[in-house]
């Protein structure tokens, strides 16, 4: 039986483990308000961006010069999936989940005979997709640089992507990240970002122009030229930020049951101390009062 | 009083206005253009520059950067890249920056610095411009 120096060690050390979870919770806490109000602020800007893709691009498909990034290349043989993970561990399930999903688009499209290159955003993906598809990776980018999410961060990655896109390397492209639905609950899922036109939702509401069409100046092509990138960083800056905000999200979920699983164990390891000491205690007396009564 | 034009403006950090005015006045890319409210649907690319949003007498100036302006019949949106009003810009940190820019022009090492700065300073050019009216 462990001794009770042994013991009070243990105790010691699974309460300084309980404060560091502790205090990992709360900033995680702190850190997931911040991150939900930036997720929060980004969003009036994605719906509006939304909304003028979905009218802009009803009116453009349909026309021989509308852009490659909208429509796409008219093939489909070489996706590029952009994985989106946090760049630390410590938050649960939350890197795994995403590349699991990740792992599961890649054998899905692998199976359907397509070419799939990864992007992976953030450490933790990077690491764990490389184990089995290092191959597929032509790019790994961490976050760790930057302080707050913001526009310079998704522009990075746009300009890669468009960069690539430009070149050919790829045809469709899709974004796997966490799509922040709860403190408690964040979903990975894929998301196509080229073509553009597949991933404008049916749901985003049109205005209702009352029959009158619109005019744009300096015309059409140009604006939606220009809206394009701007709409692509749009989107890849909102899941960058609802990634934040899920990462939060699932670290203090995480720190809060290890900091729970250490109280239990405290109470645990006071009681099995307690019983040793008073075993201890016991054993002592009884000595002595054999020892008195043999005199 | 007459109908109001319902008027929002985001960029994408936050939503900076939104609410019913009298009459924007916008810079649009082929020249300024005023919406007032039941205007026709219309989209621009917005260049370099100030908005002016009328409310009840009062003027309001917003230095734009980048973006786009939609007219639907809901009202008027500003999709920006970058926003400041007016009333923050201070014109004596503003030459400073703009000289500076036009020093890392000149000391620009390659392409990319280069075009960076000038897009830096057509930037502050415009600025200066929007504080000079």
């Amino acid at each position: 039986m462990a001794s009770l120096k042994d013991l009070k060690n243990r105790i010691e050390s699974v309460k300084s483990t309980q404060k560091i979870t502790k205090a990992m919770q709360m900033v995680a806490a702190a850190k997931l308000r911040r991150a939900q109000e930036a997720a929060e602020a980004a969003r009036p800007y994605a719906q509006r961006m939304a909304a003028v893709m979905a009218n802009l691009s009803t009116a453009m498909a349909g026309t021989p010069g509308a852009s490659p990034l909208l429509v796409g290349t008219g093939k489909s043989d070489t996706y590029l999936l952009v994985v989106m993970t946090a760049d630390r561990g410590l938050c649960g399930g939350f890197n795994t989940n995403i590349v699991k999903k990740a792992r599961e688009r890649i054998t899905t499209l692998q199976a359907a005979g397509k070419d799939v290159k990864l992007i992976c955003v953030g450490k933790k993906g990077g690491e764990q997709l490389k184990r089995q598809f290092a191959k597929l990776i032509v790019e790994r980018m961490d976050l760790s640089g930057e302080k707050t999410i913001s526009g310079a961060t998704s522009g990075k990655i746009g300009d890669k992507i468009r960069f690539m896109f430009e070149n050919g390397e790829f045809d469709v492209c899709e974004i796997v990240s966490a799509e922040f639905e709860s403190v408690i609950s964040q979903k990975p899922r894929a998301k196509v970002l080229i073509p553009a036109i597949d991933a404008i939702d049916e749901g985003v509401e049109r205005p209702d122009l009352a029959g009158a069409v619109y005019e744009a100046e300096p015309d059409e092509e140009v604006i939606l030229n220009t809206l394009l990138p701007r709409y692509a960083d749009t989107v890849i800056l909102s899941a960058l930020l609802e990634n934040v905000a899920g990462e939060m999200g699932a670290k203090m979920a995480a720190m809060d049951n290890a900091t729970r699983n250490a109280g239990e164990l405290i109470d645990k390891l006071n009681l099995v101390y307690n019983r040793t000491r008073q075993a201890q205690i016991t054993t002592e007396l009884t000595e002595i009062i054999s020892g008195a009564e043999a005199l | 009083m007459a109908d109001k034009l319902h008027f929002d403006l985001v960029s994408p950090e936050r939503r900076l206005f939104a609410g019913d005015v009298d009459q924007v006045v916008v810079p649009g890319e082929e020249g300024d253009f005023g919406v007032l409210p039941n205007h026709a649907p219309f989209m621009s690319v917005i260049r370099p520059g100030a908005i002016a949003v009328l409310n009840d007498g009062s003027t309001e100036r917003t230095f734009i950067h980048g973006g786009f302006a939609e007219v639907t019949p809901a009202g008027l949106t500003i999709l920006a890249e970058e926003a400041i009003p007016m009333s923050e810009i201070d014109a004596d940190a503003l030459a400073e920056n703009l000289s500076n820019a036009r020093e890392d022009v000149a000391a620009a090492k390659d392409e990319e610095e280069r075009e960076h700065a000038e897009g830096l300073v057509a930037k502050y050019e415009a600025m200066q411009a929007a504080l000079a009216n």
